[in-house]
């Protein structure tokens, strides 16, 4: 009899607890219904007037009863707290879509870019970077490449000429000399590459620039050949234009190489001249006291503006020079 | 050097089923790049007749003089057209584009009204036609070389393919259509017959004394015809200016035509001197004092001991190889002529063309080397034309020097393999040799052609036999490759600051490193900063000396952004700076053909001046956008000191920091950056005159950051970082105003010992009373191994304050 009347009691609390709306009116059956004064409580006060028999057998239903009545309550509050918490998350929307960044868009010049990722290209095929004074030499940039003192390269319409004019000094027109320096002063094997700011005396126009930069690649081992020189052109064309890029060697003069030729590449439909290549004139290697019955070489030469102009679609070589950041910014810090 | 596929089959058996797109092809695989296809004829369609002029009616009512004129074209009514031109008299034979002709244009000839006549047709002009860029008239066609109503496409050779080809330096020979067809035709693989065979046998009969040549220097042969009873008005054959016209060269007259043509042939430029203008003999050498001369045209020129002439014996007749002299020049009544071959050194007459900044057909072709056996033969085949076409009496062939050719190779053919990475037979190399015409001996010594005087190394007949079989076929293998590479710690360091600053909003910008004198003076540089190398040829006067630093580049490009709308500057370049650190001295040119000497190489690497890379930047404006969010505050020089901070934090350095007054900053806003003892950035407020002058928004702040002295650093080794907790006192000292907060943390730091772990400023009050101002900063302490207790801490913080008196005189404020 009893036991069915405090069925009644664990029911009655687990209905009004879950009829609660809110905190508040759990509050109300809170206290209707596990509070001092709720039927469970007063019974469980008058456990102290029964027989120990009575005790125990009643005292179990009573302790049963408070247990899931307790849990009822820690339920229904769980509920309504998450309920309660979740609607003041719900007032507190705001428009996320607002723009947060208000710091300037910075960027790196994309040669600068470019420069990197050819450097990181063949910094992974172990290849050093090398580089050298912009201001050089006029030894180190043409007699030592085998060119010529009556080379129209050499002539004032060309090539930038420091006074006084007997001390040779140009502004280099080609990072070749950097191949040079570092000849004079290390043994083969040598493979670097030397990217770097390049100076020729043309008007400035939408394809050419006085100052620019290039990269060459200078390979000198035991019995390099011209197939190895293919075979580095492809790869690196790949790395630059795409896996399905098709590269082109064209026969071609160049007095530091011997043979020599033109790198064309197949890209976007037409072929594009990339840039020049060729056994390194053993000329050259004699020079630098390369020893041509052990030695051979390769080099190679890409213009970087070039390379950007055809890949990223720059139609006029001013946007590359005059400085304007609305061009830098296009491009981030990655290509 | 251009290539009618007309003039190329005359001696390579091309195949007529050959498009001329395969020909192209053929070409630059050889290594001849084709740079445009010409296709003459190829869109003028309709029908081009041959017309005999029969009346003028000439139309003066006009604001030109216009004319209408009745042709005979050989149909049975007489056809009436209106002409512009008038150049012609009745009689003449004129070019006749009949209704229904398309013009290369696109233009259509109609039968149609004008000038109140029906014209029923064009007489055509060469470049209507697209023939030439000859429009002074219209094309007169002597009489005899065509008849009336002949298809006019066959009187002029219009239909035929031209191929405008770019010739390597080193091929000198290729500027003739003997040599681009040998090339053609071993490319093709097809028979070829060489021009100067035939002419070995011809032969002159002497009928008199002619011009006796005198080679002094700067030839190695000279060869003279003297001829007589030339018809100055014989006429000239359509078969030879056609051609000259196709190879974009203009019709003169007939001497000079067939001077040009047998070069264009050959490759030997020739001059036709008035023989009657000659006094004795004719000589080739220098001058021994200036002299002024007038060449053909009309230019007086300074003629010095460097360039090589030639002359009669009383006056200069020609700028040798060059251009020839007006006064010597054949005219429209020269009947002697005295025609010059020689075989001039490219070296001479590259001196000539570049001296007096004259490019000619002629020096293009000596420059490059010329067949040294090729005069005689060049200047036979002209005096062969001469008497034929112009009716001309040799007198006497006499010659001087003797041709020079080509060293024999000893070549290997193992080397071309190893060169190329691919097996070739001794037969192929042998074959492709033999076909470019060199003699090839069973030991494989090399006997190079008269006209390839730049096969002189095995390297050379390596590519000669590449470019034959075609690189196409060398094989693609990657090289032995070293283990690693990586960049250098400066390389890598360049590419962190570079990122980082991107990263914070600034954008990397290039400048042209040239700048003025007025530049430099006005950004108030001094010392080594003030003093650059001067370009000897500048592109622009404005700018004729390179920049000793970088922020007159980035403040001109910052003017240039805020002239496009920019609000805002943040810009930065890393660039090499030219200071004129050391006199250049006369360069040394160490002998080639080995390794100078150490000395030798070390005084050329001394002789070319230290050139720094700098980081150099400029902030101006606003740090952030204006924003919903909130206003901004404007950059100001802290902003620029904390970038050099961060930079050389990045680079794991540490500095000191002193005021400076170094240009072009604001003599009190400036910051100076020492490691080790030497100044290596510079950051701060630009000076008010130098913001001014490139017109920058007021307070414009720059840094500038020597990155070549900032010293590689070690790699970082982790020190443990202790969990202990951490114990927190703050302080606030008060300070004369003149003591630097620098001086203050320094004492604070000593004073605390060990245990401080970090230091910070975090107020300064500047608003107390007597010039004295109170500096904040937190001190915390951390030991690694235990917790402190309040005693130790208490203890600590006094021994930093008491440093902090003691050195700065700073009194503890309380609160």
């Amino acid at each position: 009899m009893r036991e069915k009347e405090v069925a009644g009691w664990v029911s009655d609390a687990q209905n009004a607890f879950k009829a609660a709306q809110d905190l508040d009116q759990l509050k109300v059956a809170r206290l209707a219904h596990a509070g001092d004064k709720s039927p469970v409580a007063l019974a469980s006060r008058g456990l102290g007037a029964m027989t120990p028999d009575e005790k125990s057998s009643f005292g179990k239903i009573i302790g049963d009863a408070k247990t899931a009545i307790a849990s009822a309550l820690a339920n229904a509050t769980a509920t309504l707290e998450a309920a309660r918490d979740s609607k003041i998350l719900l007032d507190e929307i705001v428009d996320v879509t607002l723009p947060a960044n208000r710091s300037h868009k910075g960027g790196l010049h994309p040669i600068t870019i470019m420069k990197n990722e050819i450097s990181d290209f063949f910094v992974n095929q172990g290849y050093s970077v090398q580089e050298g004074p912009e201001m050089e030499s006029g030894w180190l940039n043409f007699d030592a490449l085998n060119i010529p003192g009556d080379h129209p390269a050499r002539t004032m319409q060309d090539t930038f000429f420091i006074e006084p004019l007997e001390s040779g000094m140009v502004l280099r027109t080609q990072t070749s000399p950097v191949q040079i320096r570092t000849m004079l002063t290390s043994e083969p094997p040598i493979y670097i590459i030397s990217p770097g700011r390049t100076f020729r005396a043309d008007e400035l126009d939408a394809t050419h620039s006085p100052v620019f930069h290039q990269v060459e690649g200078l390979v000198v081992d035991r019995a390099i050949t011209m197939a190895h020189l293919k075979g580095v052109l492809e790869n690196f064309a790949q790395a630059m234009f795409g896996a399905d890029v098709i590269t082109r060697l064209r026969p071609s003069f160049f007095p530091f190489t011997e043979p020599s030729a033109e790198v064309d590449v197949f890209f976007n439909g037409q072929w594009i001249e990339w840039g020049g290549c060729g056994m390194v004139n053993p000329k050259v290697l004699q020079n630098c006291g390369i020893d041509t019955q052990i030695y051979s070489g390769f080099a190679f030469g890409m213009g970087v503006e070039r390379t950007l102009m055809v890949r990223h679609g720059v139609t006029d070589m001013h946007e590359i020079v005059e400085g304007d950041v609305r061009f830098t910014r296009q491009f981030g810090i990655g290509l | 050097m251009r290539a009618p596929l007309s003039w190329l089959k005359e001696f390579a058996a091309i195949p007529s089923s050959l498009s001329p797109e395969a020909i192209a092809e053929a070409f630059i695989r050889v290594g001849f790049e084709v740079e445009e296809i010409i296709y003459q004829g190829r869109n003028l369609t309709g029908s081009l007749v041959i017309g005999e002029v029969l009346s003028i009616e000439e139309m003066t009512e006009f604001k030109k003089p216009i004319r209408y004129v009745g042709l005979n074209c050989g149909q049975a009514k007489t056809r009436f057209i209106i002409c512009g031109a008038s150049n012609f008299v009745v009689g003449d034979l004129v070019v006749v584009a009949l209704p229904g002709v398309v013009l290369p244009g696109g233009a259509e000839i109609g039968r149609r009204e004008t000038y109140g006549k029906v014209s029923d047709g064009m007489i055509c002009s060469s470049r209507e036609l697209g023939l030439s860029d000859e429009h002074a008239g219209i094309i007169v066609i002597a009489p005899g070389h065509a008849s009336v109503g002949d298809d006019a496409r066959e009187t002029l050779f219009i239909n035929d393919v031209i191929f405008d080809i770019a010739v390597n330096p080193d091929r000198g020979y290729a500027l003739s259509i003997r040599g681009l067809a040998r090339e053609i035709a071993a490319a093709l693989n097809v028979a070829y017959v060489d021009p100067v065979d035939a002419l070995r046998m011809l032969t002159f009969k002497d009928t008199g004394t002619g011009i006796k040549p005198v080679l002094k220097s700067g030839a190695s042969t000279f060869h003279l015809r003297t001829l007589s009873n030339f018809n100055p008005k014989a006429p000239r054959p359509l078969w030879m200016t056609r051609r000259i016209e196709k190879m974009g060269m203009r019709s003169i007259s007939l001497a000079v035509d067939i001077t040009n043509y047998v070069m264009l042939e050959l490759g030997q430029p020739l001059h036709a001197f008035d023989a009657k203008k000659i006094s004795g003999s004719l000589t080739i050498g220098y001058v021994s004092k200036s002299e002024r001369f007038t060449t053909l045209d009309g230019q007086e020129r300074q003629i010095d001991s460097d360039n090589l002439m030639v002359m009669d014996d009383k006056h200069l007749l020609a700028l040798a190889g060059t251009m020839g002299g007006r006064d010597s020049e054949i005219t429209d009544t020269t009947t002697d002529l005295a025609v010059e071959a020689v075989r001039f050194d490219p070296s001479a007459i590259a001196r000539n063309s570049r001296c007096h900044k004259l490019s000619t057909e002629a020096s293009r072709r000596f420059e490059r080397s010329v067949d040294p056996s090729l005069a005689e033969f060049a200047s036979a085949r002209c005096a062969q034309l001469l008497i034929e076409l112009g009716g001309a009496l040799h007198i006497q062939s006499l010659s001087a020097g003797v041709p020079i050719f080509a060293p024999i190779v000893e070549l290997d053919p193992d080397y071309i393999c190893r060169t190329l990475g691919m097996k070739v037979s001794t037969d192929a190399i042998r074959k492709i040799l033999t076909t470019l015409g060199c003699d090839v001996a069973a030991d494989f010594a090399v006997d190079p052609p008269s006209w390839r005087w730049d096969l002189s190394a095995p390297a050379d007949f390596a590519e000669e036999v590449a470019r034959m079989i075609g690189y196409d076929a060398i094989p693609s293998i990657l090289p032995p490759r070293p283990k690693q590479a990586s960049l250098t710690v400066a390389q890598k360091r360049r590419r962190a600051i570079a990122a980082s600053l991107a990263a914070q909003g600034l954008s990397e910008v290039q400048t042209f490193p040239f700048t003025s004198d007025a530049i430099i003076e006005s950004m108030g540089y001094e010392g080594e900063r003030a003093s650059t190398y001067r370009l000897a040829n500048p592109m622009s006067e404005d700018y004729p000396v390179l920049r000793t630093h970088l922020l007159p580049g980035l403040a001109a490009v910052a003017q240039r952004n805020i002239g496009r709308g920019a609000k805002d500057i943040a810009i930065f370049e890393i660039g090499s700076i030219f200071r004129n650190s050391q006199r250049l001295i006369p360069a040394i040119s160490p002998q080639l053909g080995h390794k100078p000497g150490k000395d030798e190489i070390a005084q050329i690497f001394s002789s070319v001046p230290v050139q720094h890379l700098h980081l150099g930047a400029i902030l101006a404006g606003k740090v952030e956008s204006e924003s919903w969010r909130g206003k901004s505050r404007v950059f100001d020089l802290y902003d620029a000191i904390a970038h050099v901070e961060r930079i050389l934090e990045l680079s794991h350095l540490t500095w000191v920091q002193e005021r400076s007054d170094f240009a072009p900053w604001h003599p009190g806003r400036c910051v100076e950056f020492i490691i080790d003892g030497k100044p290596a950035a510079h950051a701060g407020e630009l000076h008010p005159g130098v913001v001014s002058t490139f017109a920058l928004p007021p307070r414009a702040v720059a840094f500038v950051v020597n990155l070549d002295a900032l010293p590689d650093s070690a790699m970082v080794q982790a020190r443990a970082l202790g969990a202990m907790p951490a114990a927190i006192q703050d302080v606030a000292l008060i300070v004369d105003n003149r003591v630097l907060a620098r001086d203050v943390e320094r004492a604070l730091r000593q004073g605390a010992g060990p245990l401080l772990e970090s230091i910070s400023l975090f107020d300064r009050y500047e608003k107390l009373a007597d010039g004295k101002i109170s500096l904040a900063f937190t001190l915390t302490f951390r030991s690694p191994d235990r917790t402190l207790t309040g005693d130790e801490v208490s203890a600590l913080r006094q021994a930093a304050t008491e440093r902090a008196a003691s050195e700065c005189g700073a009194v503890v404020r309380s609160a």
